[in-house]
């Protein structure tokens, strides 16, 4: 279910690491709980973030819930094509469905995430409570 | 009164069921510190005979009724015709609540989808919302508006704006980190266009004018867009007197970005200030920063047409403290009032209507201005409305008019010293040629 | 009543050259030249025009679409939904109130101001609060004001502070209006019996808190036993007590907000004082205040001067104005009808028996729902799907289903902190027999979660249109009729 190239946080986003850059997106977990994905605000390219800063909302019919930036570095590039098919959350969560690019700042903010099967026990756990 | 449907042996089986002894019992979570150990300090309770005739002792109280009126200033009497009651009074409209469960109020939702249209058709601008609570939070929901689709913090209010309308902007601007600043009127009562030039600038979110303005004046809505989109600032154009949209072309056409305001005149009673109606339209562009409610067309699971209530992370319940609005209820009731009596004039109504109001407006000013010493105070066209000049101050003039059967208009003063002795007269098509004609001739015998 | 009839948007049914409204004709000479230079429209471009007759249907079936109070039970939690009384709608639209235009002189209006100062008087009585204004136009609108309130006097302290304390089962209209006077929201979390935790408001009640928003009780029905304790701690640090007035109906009569420490209040006379809902509104939101915060309250102020009714405008401290003229008058009628018509003993009626049948719904069905807190209720309970959801079925399946049962479904899915809610408010005046077709309807329902659980998922089954595409609407908006090209 969960690619191994990929690197999870507990807040459900995905990172794959290309070169200097991250490329973010939210996890299939995330997009089941949210149900049908309307819309989603991306941030301005260019944008200095944080670690854990909201880097864009997601929203549903009937919810919104923040992305959280799971590196910190620069906004590098968007994921354009969401404006017209934010449903690609969706459908391809982990591939097509990519949120943003961020230029990693510091690359050991990436300790900090999960491996695939450790992202499958952490949810498990969250089923089970 | 007879609203309580329990009788005492239903009360006593229901305390049973719950396991009281009695209804106090069911308070026991209250501590004793703040529970009211007396009656309440109110009269006693009235039958209905008893109540009405109390209450309409009181409105007798007010003194106006005999008077012959030409008020206006944000507040217009114009004709209701009677189906607007009628159907309106209807419970299914009067008692339920916001449509949330759209199987059932499908009533409700399809009534606000034809007000979102109509309005559209009237502002000339693509979206609307299902109604805010009147025409000064529109302007001030307006200008929050602008800031957030622009990112910037100014705006340029016009003078001529309702003065109550820039009290309400300034209320609710002061810790949204907004700044505001005036622009005048010229002679001809129109925003300045060389002062607005001058307060433009890089910074500025929003133009914000009323049009026809407070004073009466129509603004050259063109110009002040074309100066505000100079900036890359919005053009909002506000409309108290909603009934000027059946004959001045809509302010989206000639190039208002958001046009908000009042709609009382369509089919609501002046009633000392409200409920009326705010109204809300804005460019497609600016969807998902228009606040209030949205409804929206979709279908059942069989293709059946239904409305629904839409786009609502927009709003508090679901976005909280970043919604765009705290607004919740709004005044549904009131959009359905409307949304009857232009249904009811339509076309051909609206647009008489409005003439109506215009052509008498303009023989009113005729009339008045040909007694000795009255004048026009500003040059520019105007709707149903419009400022006269007058050779004393208004209160002694008032009086005047007032013992002779009139409310001859609102003394300007206060708000707009600068005017000299004027007032602001409105004209309705209510008002009939013989008023207008002894409205002059009473004129010209307290001032002469 | 009939299912099959289908009623198409005006737009659909209209057809050139009809028109409802007639109007005497121009008695003015006609000027040719009106409005020189301005632009003028030719006509207003797909505006509708049909007959009165096609109007009066058009509207009346529109209408028996709609489930309203008038019909049944209407037990949305939090939001008061009972009877309004005929009278005063009748007494509201007298012409001498409706007639009476916002700019006259005060000596031409005394009855109206009368009216005001009256209802005034009579809320200060009812929340033991020192005084009033009746301008906010609803419930959102009050909190605003009281907001803004607050943070006027704090400013006059010398520090407006940064933050407002809001418990997690708030309504959401709460962190919105704080935010608009320019707070950051902290939210406390509830603790296990669903009220206020007050070791966890301790922790967070700094200087830099200018208040807290609590409603009492709560979105749970659920009072909150500590409020003398927790206006305590909050005035320790020198805040102020906000209270949602929103569930007020549990109060009136046996408990004052203003005896229990709360600074500023508003109320929804829409809720707990009888006014119609009207599909969504008017409503209105008086906010009341303590003594030391009346210098703040929005402009203008009614007063009493010489055996007059006055308006003062000379409020040097007033946060302003936050509506046009006088609020939202004719609501205001209608409330001081009501409070007329039911004297002290049946103000106190409204809060004994709004309680009484909220308990005696949720003694009918604990068993057949889970319910979340076992604290006791007051005016409404929350109930939630967690029973069903074992054959999921979800609240939305459960409050559809209601439907075909003929009566409204309760709120769904608030508070946020009870999962699956079902918060059911029956209010005082629902009659034995209709509390109890809710509850059949309810039990009859839970026993279907069990052995039908389809006919739950397809349900309503006897409305106009079945389940809407909430989706499809949010994606591909559809917010206005456009003639097809």
């Amino acid at each position: 279910m969960y690619p191994n190239d990929l690197r999870y946080s507990k807040d459900h986003e995905w990172v794959k690491v290309e070169g200097g850059e991250a490329v973010v997106g939210i996890t299939d977990f995330a997009q089941h709980q949210l149900g049908d994905i309307i819309f989603v605000e991306l941030p301005p390219v260019g944008k200095e973030l944080e670690l854990k800063q909201s880097l864009g909302v997601v929203e549903s019919v009937k919810s919104v819930s923040d992305i959280y930036a799971p590196v910190s570095g620069v906004v590098a590039a968007v994921n354009e094509s969401l404006g017209q098919a934010a449903d690609l959350l969706n459908k391809d969560p982990h591939g097509q469905g990519w949120i943003a690019r961020i230029k990693i700042k510091d690359a050991k903010d990436l300790d900090g995430l999960l491996s695939a099967a450790d992202y499958e026990k952490f949810l498990e756990g969250l089923e089970r409570s | 009164m007879s609203y309580i449907s329990l009788s005492g042996q239903d009360r006593k089986e229901m305390l049973a069921r719950v396991g009281a002894a009695s209804v106090d019992d069911l308070f026991a979570c209250i501590p004793e510190a703040v529970r009211l150990g007396r009656p309440l300090d109110l009269p006693p309770a009235r039958s209905e005979l008893e109540l009405v005739r109390v209450v309409e002792a009181i409105g007798a109280k007010n003194a106006a009724a005999g008077l012959v009126s030409f008020l206006g200033g944000g507040a217009y009497e114009h004709f209701i015709p009677t189906v607007v009651d009628y159907l309106s009074s209807r419970g299914e409209f009067v008692s339920p609540y916001t449509p949330y469960q759209p199987e059932v109020s499908q009533g409700t939702l399809q009534v606000i989808f034809e007000f979102q249209t109509l309005v559209c058709q009237l502002a000339g601008l693509d979206i609307a919302n299902a109604s805010l609570y009147d025409g000064s939070t529109g302007a001030a929901e307006a200008v929050l508006t602008a800031q957030r689709v622009t990112g910037r913090n100014k705006v340029v209010v016009a003078r001529s704006l309702h003065p109550q309308y820039r009290e309400v902007v300034r209320t609710y601007i002061k810790n949204m980190g907004v700044e505001a600043v005036e622009v005048g009127f010229g002679p001809d009562g129109r925003v300045d266009p060389d002062a607005l030039g001058r307060l433009l600038d890089e910074a500025t979110a929003a133009v914000v004018y009323q049009s026809p303005n407070f004073l009466g004046v129509v603004e050259d809505v063109r110009a002040l867009s074309a100066a505000a989109h100079s900036r890359k600032a919005l053009s909002v154009a506000v409309v108290a007197e909603a009934l000027s949209l059946g004959l001045l072309e809509a302010p989206g056409r000639l190039g208002a970005d958001i046009v908000t305001g009042e709609a009382q005149s369509f089919g609501l009673p002046v009633s000392f200030g409200g409920p009326y109606l705010g109204f809300m339209a804005c460019r497609k562009d600016y969807l998902r920063q228009l606040p209030g409610r949205i409804a929206g067309q979709t279908v059942d699971k069989d293709g059946r047409r239904g409305f629904v209530l839409t786009l609502s992370t927009r709003e508090q319940h679901i976005r909280r403290e970043r919604a765009t609005s705290n607004i919740c209820t709004n005044q549904a009731l009131c959009a359905l009032r409307a949304t009857i009596f232009m249904e009811t004039l339509g076309k051909q109504g609206l647009r008489e209507m409005a003439w109506q109001n215009a052509q008498k407006a303009a023989y009113a000013i005729e009339k008045l201005t040909a007694v000795p010493r009255v004048e026009r105070k500003l040059s520019g066209p105007v709707f149903n409305e419009f400022a006269l000049g007058l050779p004393k101050p208004w209160p002694a003039v008032d009086a005047g008019l007032r013992a002779r059967g009139f409310i001859g208009g609102h003394g300007l003063a206060a708000a707009y010293p600068e005017l000299g002795d004027a007032a602001l007269v409105a004209v309705t098509e209510l008002r009939t040629k013989d008023e207008i004609d002894r409205l002059a001739r009473a004129l010209q015998e307290v001032l002469s | 009543m009939i299912k099959e009839i289908r009623e198409p948007l005006v737009f659909e049914i209209s057809a050139a050259g009809k028109r409802a409204g007639e109007l005497p004709a121009l008695d003015v000479p006609v000027r040719k030249d009106l409005l020189a230079g301005v632009p003028l429209r030719r006509e207003i471009e797909d505006f509708p025009e049909v007959s009165e007759t096609e109007v009066t249907r058009h509207f009346t079936r529109l209408s028996q679409k709609n489930y309203c109070v008038d019909m049944g039970i209407y037990p949305l939690g939090s939001c008061t939904m009972k009877y309004n009384p005929k009278v005063n709608e009748r007494l509201s639209a007298h012409p001498a109130f409706a007639g009476s235009h916002p700019l006259l002189p005060e000596e031409l209006v005394q009855g109206n101001l009368e009216v005001l100062r009256t209802l005034e008087r009579f809320l200060r009585e009812i929340t033991g609060l020192d005084a009033f204004t009746l301008q906010p136009a609803a419930g959102a609108h009050g909190e605003l004001a009281g907001m803004m309130i607050i943070r006027a006097a704090l400013e006059a302290r010398g520090d407006a502070r940064k933050i407002v304390l809001i418990p997690d089962s708030a309504h959401g209209t709460n962190p919105s209006s704080a935010h608009i006077c320019g707070y950051a929201v902290k939210e406390i979390k509830s603790g296990e019996d669903g009220t206020i935790d007050v070791a966890a408001l301790e922790a967070a009640m700094t200087g830099e808190v200018a208040a807290l928003m609590v409603t009492n009780p709560n979105t749970l029905g659920v009072f909150e036993s500590d409020i003398g304790l927790i206006a305590g701690i909050v005035h320790a640090k020198g805040g102020f007590v906000y209270m949602d007035g929103a569930n007020m109906n549990a109060l009136t009569g046996v408990a004052r907000p203003g005896d229990m420490g709360v600074d500023v209040l508003h109320l929804n006379l829409h809720k707990t004082f009888s006014t119609p809902h009207g599909g969504g509104g008017p409503g209105s939101g008086p906010v009341g205040v303590k003594k030391e915060l009346e210098p703040y309250l929005p402009v203008p102020v009614i007063a009493e001067k010489g055996g007059r009714y006055v308006l003062d405008f000379d409020r040097p401290r007033s946060i302003g104005r936050v509506r046009a003229f006088f609020g939202n008058f004719s609501v205001l009628v209608r409330a001081l009808c009501y409070i007329m018509s039911l004297g002290p003993e049946g103000v106190r009626e409204i809060a004994e028996l709004a309680v009484l049948n909220a308990n005696y719904i949720r003694k009918s069905l604990e068993g057949d729902y889970h319910l979340k807190y076992a604290t006791p209720s007051m005016h409404e309970c929350v109930f939630s799907d967690k029973l069903q959801k074992e054959h999921g079925i979800t609240n939305l399946d459960i409050a559809k289903r209601l439907i075909d049962h003929g009566v409204h479904p309760p709120t769904m899915s608030f508070p946020l902190i009870v999962p699956g809610a079902l918060m059911i408010e029956p209010t005082e005046t629902e009659s034995r027999r209709d509390l109890d077709l809710f509850i059949g309807a309810m039990k009859a329902i839970a026993k279907e979660a069990k052995e039908n659980p389809d006919v739950l998922r397809a349900a309503p089954h006897v409305t106009y249109v079945g389940r809407l595409d909430e989706v499809g609407a949010a994606k591909n908006p559809v917010l206005r009729w456009e003639k097809k090209p």
